[in-house]
């Protein structure tokens, strides 16, 4: 974010932005249809949750050894997903990289929606959801399930301020602008532009506003993640029971985020006509980024997995076994060559740094990053220190069920859901720093 | 008498009817019936209340009161009281004040009879599969002999489920008991990740159907944990509502085998729950090498093993039910 007050617009540039950027803001046809389905999918999925609440748990794959899956696994996804927010607008903003302005805004949605549905995945695993209002009342400092309520509860916050803060001048810029959108829409961009009138001192408060929520947001999103890997360290259990698991979770949130971010940047790129707004450049830089991360996560995966399996303490042992050879072994490999190592490798070479090839790497480390959370909360719990005897089969292994499916998918349509109005609803690359930033670099000719 | 003492420390002088009080509260205490007293002594209170209307009525009788108080009431106001699940959950809560409960499982003695499983799922309204106490069987290496050993909550004295739970719905009493007080578990199962002895079960669907006896006291208690309700924990309660009569816990009188001790570690006494003999807890310990379950994880257990050393039977692997949830 600059620290340059005196923002001024071309306006030339400016009206060809806003007029590019402000097309995609409209309620069109395949825009209902697209929430038609997504709420059709959402009314399956509700009902699956129904049952859920009318006859219990039980509807799950869930026993009383293996008493976390599928739910929780999705959990630390939603969690790690939502990081990327953090990583992209306040660690590279603030080092002052510019060529992330354009997608810092895809970044902070992908943000709010993963960190607001994040909370509804948890409840969708409670025993007694309508005993949820106990953890504000007999909360206990002492849990890390009530550092987790508070600091999601946080980062969502401030990430939504932010979301909202950077949207504001672009909401006056369009409240002029919106011609033939529906009434409601006008309404809304004149009532959220809180009468912006691009004057400097208006600018002045507004980086402010901004630096305050970016530096406030780092310690947050680490917090989240550091406070969601602890529900499992804290435990003493073979394969939780480590002291690296925060920096584990937090360099592997920013790889799912990463990719999450590619898939949407692509999508808006091919779906919005914004090839002139998120270029070949930024797919190449954030290729970068990725390729980063990545090797980051696998340093942490090394000592993660390697350390243990060279020593093979008897329950240790166990669990490695089980990944590296035994009943999760597909899904393991899957994980770390498919969703790492070749990936790694790959990003290396310039050209597949290009949009489409970028994008469908990302695609398979999503789906990797989704199974590494599955690999991290069923394993451990399947193999505790005492047999597991004389208790139904269901017990033993867990499968997840075809409900319990349907209520995971049931949450990722919810996040689909609030990703689809924020962007339909306003411009999802930031007209206002797209304007400005030409006028920055011919700043002689206007100051 | 402690207290006593603290006052004397400070230099004032003794009160000499608070010393009386103070030791009669004592001998009351270790008479063990507080709980009659207390039930008595609220029936009191009410009595009291229609004594005032109807003075010289009736008969009068002596009753103590909570606050160890003397009183006459008339004979006709007395009141079977039914404490209510305020006063369940407060005094289950609290615990048991002067007592530290242990348990001793002489492996030595188990045959795998079950008695112990099938009394706790018949007191605690239970599911054959659903187990607050199970005989699991265990062998160390190929070289060593299989043993049977029964498993429930290790009421450890450092327990990572109470440190876990958010609502403060398990927790740890007085009397070194670990309970579940299932009105205010919220179902997250946390406690179940921390536990590393796997003692707790969950009610993934509703409770086990209950025969008309068994529904005849619906109130909650949280020292028996019962009824027991869906989508909450459930786990050994060493028997709390047993202990606070006087007597030993469920599966400890149904043993036939003579497995299980149980006692007080402040009076180092515990007494086999099948031949009624007692024994100094500390020399059982000692002399038979008594140990804990996993006592490199800290969580300091209150039951103890006695190992499995000349067993008087041949070992017979028990066959595998089957289970239909």
């Amino acid at each position: 974010m600059s620290s340059n007050h005196n923002i001024s617009f071309n306006s030339a540039r400016l009206e060809k932005v806003s007029a590019d950027l402000f097309r995609t803001v409209r309620i069109n046809k395949s825009f209902m249809a697209w929430m038609g389905f997504l709420g059709l999918g959402l009314a399956a999925c509700l009902y699956a949750y129904y049952t859920q609440l009318r006859d219990g748990l039980v509807v799950t794959g869930l026993g009383d050894y293996t008493s976390w899956g599928m739910y929780i696994a999705h959990f630390v996804f939603f969690v790690a997903t939502s990081l990327v927010g953090m990583l992209i607008s306040s660690v590279l903003g603030l080092i002052g990289y510019k060529w992330i302005k354009p997608i810092t805004r895809i970044a902070e949605i992908i943000a709010v929606a993963f960190a607001a549905v994040a909370g509804l995945v948890i409840i969708s695993d409670m025993g007694r959801p309508d005993r949820l209002p106990y953890v504000f009342l007999f909360g206990r400092v002492q849990s890390p399930i009530f550092w987790d309520v508070t600091v999601v509860t946080t980062y969502f916050v401030l990430s939504l301020l932010l979301y909202y803060v950077t949207l504001i001048p672009d909401l006056a810029i369009g409240r002029t602008r919106l011609t033939g959108r529906p009434g409601f829409l006008v309404k809304a961009y004149d009532i959220l532009s809180v009468r912006f009138s691009h004057n400097p001192l208006q600018y002045k408060i507004l980086f402010r506003a901004i630096r305050i929520l970016l530096v406030l947001i780092v310690p947050m999103a680490f917090a989240i993640h550091t406070v969601t890997s602890w529900l499992f360290a804290v435990n003493p259990r073979a394969g939780w029971d480590s002291t690296i698991f925060g920096p584990y979770f937090l360099s592997g949130a920013f790889v799912a985020g990463t990719a999450a971010v590619i898939i949407a940047m692509y999508f808006y790129r091919k779906n919005y006509r914004l090839s002139e707004y998120l270029t070949d450049d930024h797919f190449d830089k954030i290729g970068k980024l990725l390729f980063l991360v990545s090797l980051v996560y696998l340093y942490f995966n090394l000592n993660e997995y390697l350390v243990p399996a060279y020593k093979l303490k008897k329950f240790d042992a166990i669990h490695i076994r089980e990944l590296f050879s035994g009943h999760y072994a597909v899904m393991f490999y899957f994980t770390q060559v498919a969703g790492l190592i070749i990936p790694l490798i790959l990003l290396l070479l310039k050209p597949l740094r290009r949009p489409l090839p970028l994008t469908l790497i990302s695609a398979v480390m999503v789906v990797a990053a989704w199974l590494k959370r599955y690999l991290i909360v069923v394993p451990a719990q399947e193999h505790p220190y005492l047999p597991i005897q004389f208790v139904p089969e269901k017990f033993v292994v867990y499968t997840p069920t075809i409900t319990e499916t349907a209520i995971t998918i049931g949450s990722l349509l919810i996040v689909l859901i609030i990703i689809t109005i924020l962007s339909k609803l306003f411009p999802v690359v930031p007209v206002w720093e797209v304007a400005a930033e030409d006028d920055e670099k011919s700043k002689t000719s206007i100051s | 008498m402690g207290g006593t003492g603290a006052s004397q420390e400070k230099g004032k002088k003794p009160d000499p009817e608070k010393i009386l009080e103070q030791s009669r509260r004592d001998f009351l205490k270790r008479a063990g019936i507080l709980g009659a007293v207390s039930a008595t002594g609220a029936a009191a209170i009410y009595a009291g209340h229609h004594y005032e209307k109807s003075k010289g009525k009736d008969k009068m009788i002596k009753v103590l009161t909570e606050d160890n108080r003397l009183v006459e009431i008339p004979a006709d106001q007395i009141a079977d009281f039914k404490p209510d699940l305020k006063m369940l959950q407060a005094r289950g809560r609290e615990g048991i004040a002067g007592k530290r409960w242990v348990m001793i499982l002489d492996l030595a003695k188990c045959r795998n009879a079950r008695k112990c499983v099938e009394a706790c799922q018949s007191a605690h309204q239970l599911r054959p599969y659903e187990y607050h106490i199970n005989t699991l069987v265990m062998k160390e290496s190929v070289n060593t002999q299989p043993y049977f050993m029964p498993k429930q909550c290790q009421h450890c004295d450092n327990p990572p489920c109470v440190s876990v739970c958010p609502v403060d719905a398990t927790f740890k009493r007085q009397d070194g008991i670990v309970l579940i007080d299932n009105e205010r578990c919220i179902g997250c199962r946390f406690c179940m990740a921390a536990c590393p002895y796997s003692a707790r079960i969950f009610h993934w669907q509703e409770p086990k159907e209950l025969t008309a006896s068994e529904t005849d006291n619906p109130e909650y208690d949280v020292e028996l944990n019962v009824p027991q309700k869906k989508g909450t924990i459930s786990k050994c309660l060493f028997s709390a509502d047993l202990l606070r009569e006087g007597e030993l816990p469920y599966c400890v009188t149904a043993c036939p085998n003579g497995v299980f001790w149980f006692g007080d570690e402040n009076e180092d006494a515990v007494t086999n729950g099948t031949t009624r003999e007692t024994a100094v807890m500390s020399e059982l310990l000692k002399n038979n090498a008594g140990y804990r379950l996993m006592p490199e994880l800290g969580t300091e257990p209150r039951i103890y093993y006695l190992p499995p050393k000349n067993r008087l039977f041949e070992f017979q692997q028990p066959e595998n039910p089957e289970f239909t949830i």
